[in-house]
């Protein structure tokens, strides 16, 4: 028995409700935070994660008051990111019950932030989300939800952020990203490839196949998905069963 | 109910930890007062960053002479456990002596930090009742300390390590009962109930 294969709904958060959009765009409303949580923790999630959507693009910090909410009402581990951009924007989250933060633009901003993280708060709460997509022969990375080129390609980006002091990276496929036409399983498989830290793949999945493909070809330790757990097109025991059948080991 | 102390000493997730006492009706209160951990009935030393800085916050309030001498159920979880280790190859830092044991980094493996539901293996009772052998806790961690004769859970990655140490009233968790859901609980109930 190995260390199982993660299933993680994704809660993209604004204005304290869960929205999901396609392709980074056409927000939808979800429901509530903390009644969303509850209903994936009791599924089965092997973990959450929050992303403030709104934070970036606002310039401001995560507000904190949902945060505790959840850590109050589920006893699985979380993340949360959107905003995170400092020491202090760190230290309030994990404080209010998150298990690990996740930085995107920030550190695409200020690299040596990531390091600056891992050495205060150990870098197994460091998640370093990259979204990218193709573009010109290579894969681009974006900041400020996906609307802005930063200048750097995922794999080298990816490696410097290990480099640096990330406990894992978080993928996604801008691309795919809400299309449930499956996961960048090329692009995940070179990143579990290369990396020797976890690798979170996200944007994409829609059928149970979708979740099969990312763990046995592209190697991925954790999938994450958010439409469609949202919509109860598929959910989390159903997945779970269907990797455990393909002998993927599975909570 | 007496309440359960939690040492909160520095950033780091006391309140998860707070929560998960709370969740099964018990009381918990988070602090860094040595005067307080003393009269304690169940102290929880929660895992907080980086070795070397922690063990430096924990002296700075008297908590390392301290934390040895208790009488009371103590559970370490995380770095809380290595830090009741002797040693720990984490910036060299010598911790707390409770367990003659050291900590070091996972060598060998595919992937550092060790991050997930992982299997329980061995299980013993006090601190496992009513857990099952092979029943899934999270784990997140990059050193470890090796299998040895106070483990009182084992886990495999890359080979079998501590998972749990026991040595009378002084408990360690390496994974995260707090965040473990049921399985997570049940332990955490055990502890509640010494």
């Amino acid at each position: 028995m190995a260390l199982a294969r993660r299933i993680i709904p994704c809660l993209d958060v604004k204005g304290g409700r869960t929205v999901k959009g396609t392709r980074f765009r056409g927000l939808r409303d979800c429901g509530g935070i903390a009644e969303l949580s509850a209903r994936y923790a009791l599924q089965g999630a092997d973990e959450l994660v929050f992303l403030d959507i709104a934070a970036s693009g606002e310039k401001r910090g995560t507000r904190t008051e949902w945060v505790e909410e959840v850590a109050r009402n589920i006893a699985i581990p979380f993340t949360v990111g959107g905003g995170v951009a400092s020491e202090r924007d760190v230290e309030r989250l994990l404080r209010s019950g998150a298990d690990k933060i996740s930085v995107n633009t920030a550190a695409l901003r200020d690299p040596s932030l990531v390091t600056r993280l891992a050495e205060a708060f150990g870098r197994q709460c460091v998640v370093v989300a990259i979204d990218a997509r193709p573009r010109g022969g290579r894969w681009e990375v974006y900041g400020r939800g996906g609307s802005l080129p930063a200048g750097r390609e995922l794999f080298a980006w990816a490696s410097e952020a290990e480099e640096r002091g990330a406990g894992e990276i978080l993928f996604t496929s801008i691309g795919h990203d809400g299309t449930g036409r499956g996961f960048a399983v090329e692009a995940v498989a070179r990143l579990t490839g290369s990396l020797r830290i976890p690798v979170i793949a996200s944007g994409g999945a829609g059928r149970l196949d979708d979740f099969h493909e990312v763990f046995a070809r592209g190697g991925a330790d954790a999938a994450l998905a958010a439409g469609v757990f949202h919509s109860g097109r598929l959910s989390i025991p159903e997945v779970k069963a269907f990797l455990r059948e393909r002998n993927i080991v599975v909570r | 109910m007496k309440p359960t102390v939690i040492i909160e000493y520095g950033a780091g997730n006391v309140f998860s930890v707070a929560m998960a006492v709370e969740r099964l009706g018990g009381l918990a209160v988070c602090t860094d007062d040595a005067a307080v951990v003393r009269r304690a009935e169940r102290v929880i030393l929660p895992g907080v960053g980086q070795a070397a800085a922690a063990m430096r916050r924990l002296r700075a309030r008297g908590l390392d002479e301290l934390i040895p001498r208790l009488e009371v159920p103590v559970l370490g979880i995380c770095l809380g456990m290595q830090l009741m280790c002797e040693h720990t190859e984490e910036g060299d830092t010598p911790g707390l002596g409770i367990f003659p044991a050291r900590v070091e980094l996972f060598r060998g493996v595919p992937k550092v930090p060790h991050t997930g539901w992982n299997a329980l293996r061995e299980v013993r009772p006090p601190l496992f009742r009513g857990v099952d052998e092979g029943a899934r806790v999270y784990f997140t961690h990059s050193y470890r300390v090796p299998a040895c004769e106070w483990a009182a859970a084992l886990c495999d990655y890359g080979g079998f390590f501590s998972a749990a140490l026991g040595r009378e009233n002084f408990w360690g968790c390496q994974f995260h009962p707090e965040k473990s859901a049921e399985v997570g609980e049940q332990i955490i109930r055990n502890f509640l109930n010494m």
